[in-house]
């Protein structure tokens, strides 16, 4: 197991050091930066200000002082705000967190139980209609779902906020402020729920599918155990067992803000930096979230093998 | 010379005889995918929204896009039947000629993602060793990079740059099937893997035959069931990446129409709240070209897959 852990761990060093090249230089090549993009400075002001931020350097050199930069949780200076990029993500991040938590518990607790009910009544119409409902979920673009909510919910009905996270101009405090975020936060996790729940779905009622044919299950029924027993009790768990790697993979979605639906809901999250950073070319701010999901995801994919070793036996001897 | 004859004479039969059979494995798919009632409706109503947005125009009177000043931001009508926007444009019509770039961004990428992907994971399951390592570590540094930000920030470069609108939508194709053709990579390559141990593959060693036709001719043609479904449904994500692009007004811009710059309308407040019309009838298009999509693409896994059990 050791051994195993091992080589996946060196396996991603040259995969982050692809990313990071990858992500250094699509930004470096971009034309224009912050100090171009304000037109007021003098020539004077802008060579000064470039070989403070560095910009005057060799790109080759400014990838490596870059690096190493990052490899010890420095990820720059935002241009915009004038803070560390690390301080302004602290500032935004748990928002974004709130959102990702309540979607994910939903999303899971949404998909297992259809899944699974699903399965066991294959070919009901209660399952024709999940197996439809799982592909519309999957074929609605983000941002039309969310404005679709909006107007109907927001706009037409007045029973929910149409977007921030409180009122403007709101003196809440203690249960009152809780009870207002919450109202805010209705409808973009309903959006994302919706958005992430079909091919979950679908992943169970598949799993449960290929679980319930197998003999060991066959062999719990001729031995006379309840139904009931037979399905949540011996396939239910071997049908779950695969998932956990999945909740490995979810990881980078917790921090990452969801681009599309925080623009759309005005909702303070990291998402909702990445294109104010975008708008004005912050690119230590760009540069750094970018390299932080693309960790994440990296820690996320290794978790995942992890937990498969630990679930499988088998994958770790290969 | 006599024993590479003797095999082919041997083969021919075999070949003839297997083709006078009145069912290929074509044939057979097919008849599957007929009697899947949901993948059926999702082809059908493809074909009417191609005919729609090709065909549709020419019986439209609004299709030179004229200015009438007197005419804009209409709700739906006798004359326009689904409203005119601001500047006077009938949005039926511009719906369909969104659709004509919409729907060519979408399977133009997923073809440039499904020739680049196929071809690169069929040499790296072929020939193994360093030429594999690289081609595959590349395709996982791009698949481990977010693609939402990654397509953003390459949209505003294509905006800070200027591009013409009529180049744009070239661009935006390249752009999806950059980050398109890493996981099809993989599926092909996993596939080689396996068809490599085939004996078929062993008699292509013994015939002498060259690298390049072994690929092209006796590889990939094999992976080509698995390479329809997954073609056919990373249409369906193109067109979403598409409609997400041009929404934020960083995929394919105006005056060039496609259903993602259409729904921009909605993020004027006015327009919004009470013009529905403007910015419904696109995202209505693409949810249900994509769920359509989606509907044939799982009909056609169903036919092509032979191991399925119904």
């Amino acid at each position: 197991m050791a051994i195993y852990v091992l080589r996946r761990v060196l396996n991603m060093i040259p995969i982050l050091i692809g990313v990071s090249v990858i992500i250094f230089f699509v930004f470096a090549m971009t034309p224009g930066d912050f100090v171009d993009s304000n037109q007021k400075l003098t020539p004077e002001r802008q060579a000064e200000l470039r070989a403070l931020y560095g910009l005057d350097k060799p790109v080759l050199e400014r990838y490596f002082i870059w690096m190493g930069n990052v490899l010890q949780g420095d990820f720059g200076y935002s241009m915009q705000h004038q803070i560390p990029v690390t301080s302004l993500l602290n500032q935004y991040l748990w928002n974004s967190f709130m959102i990702a938590v309540a979607t994910l518990f939903l999303t899971w607790t949404i998909a297992l139980f259809i899944g699974v009910f699903s399965a066991v009544r294959q070919h009901s119409w209660f399952d024709a209609l999940v197996t439809l409902g799982v592909f519309a979920t999957m074929s609605f673009p983000s941002f039309f779902l969310g404005l679709l909510l909006i107007k109907f919910f927001a706009v037409d009905l007045h029973w929910l906020p149409v977007g921030g996270m409180i009122s403007t101009g709101s003196q809440t405090t203690g249960w009152a402020y809780v009870w207002e975020v919450a109202k805010h936060m209705i409808l973009p996790v309903i959006v994302l729920t919706v958005l992430g729940v079909g091919s979950l779905t679908r992943y169970f009622r598949t799993n449960m599918l290929d679980v319930i044919r197998q003999d060991f299950v066959r062999t719990a029924r001729a031995k006379g155990l309840k139904e009931k027993v037979v399905v949540y009790k011996h396939a239910l768990r071997n049908a779950l067992l695969p998932a956990i790697t999945l909740l490995a993979f979810e990881l980078p979605g917790l921090f990452a803000g969801a681009i599309i639906t925080e623009k759309i809901f005005n909702w303070p999250g990291v998402g909702q930096i990445h294109m104010q950073a975008l708008e004005i070319r912050d690119y230590p701010v760009l540069m750094g979230l970018t390299m932080l999901l693309s960790m994440l995801t990296i820690v996320g994919n290794l978790l995942a093998d992890i937990m498969y070793g630990v679930a499988d036996p088998r994958v770790r001897i290969k | 010379m006599s024993a590479n004859a003797g095999t082919v004479s041997e083969k021919n039969p075999g070949v003839r005889a297997k083709s006078a059979k009145p069912a290929s494995p074509w044939a057979h798919a097919f008849r599957r995918l007929r009697k899947n009632r949901l993948a059926v409706t999702g082809l059908v109503f493809l074909i009417l929204m191609g005919l729609f947005c090709t065909v549709g125009p020419l019986f439209s009177p609004y299709v030179d896009e004229r200015v009438t000043g007197a005419n804009f931001n209409r709700p739906p009508s006798a004359q326009n039947w689904l409203g005119t926007d601001n500047l006077g444009r009938d949005i039926l019509t511009r719906l369909m000629l969104a659709g004509r770039i919409s729907l060519t961004v979408g399977i133009a990428s997923m073809l440039l993602s499904v020739l680049i992907g196929s071809v690169l994971g069929a040499v790296a399951g072929y020939y193994r060793g360093i030429v594999d390592q690289v081609i595959m570590r590349f395709a996982d540094v791009l698949m481990t990079i977010p693609s939402l930000p990654l397509l953003i920030i390459m949209g505003a470069v294509l905006s800070d740059l200027k591009v013409p609108s009529d180049y744009r939508i070239y661009i935006v194709m390249l752009m999806l099937s950059i980050l398109g053709w890493p996981g099809l990579a993989r599926l092909v390559r996993s596939q080689i893997l396996t068809l490599s141990q085939r004996e078929f593959m062993q008699a292509t060693e013994v015939l002498g035959l060259r690298d390049r036709r072994k690929i092209f001719v006796h590889l990939l043609p094999n992976t080509l069931p698995l390479l329809i479904v997954v073609a056919t449904l990373s249409v369906a994500g193109a067109i979403l990446s598409e409609s997400v692009l041009s929404y934020l007004g960083l995929g394919v811009t105006p005056p060039t129409p496609s259903w993602g710059n259409m729904m921009d309308s909605a993020n004027s407040l006015i327009d919004f709240q009470k013009r529905p019309w403007l910015w419904m009838p696109p995202g209505v298009a693409i949810f249900a070209t994509v769920i359509a999509i989606n509907l044939l693409g799982e009909g056609l896994r169903d036919a092509l897959d032979p191991k399925m059990k119904k």
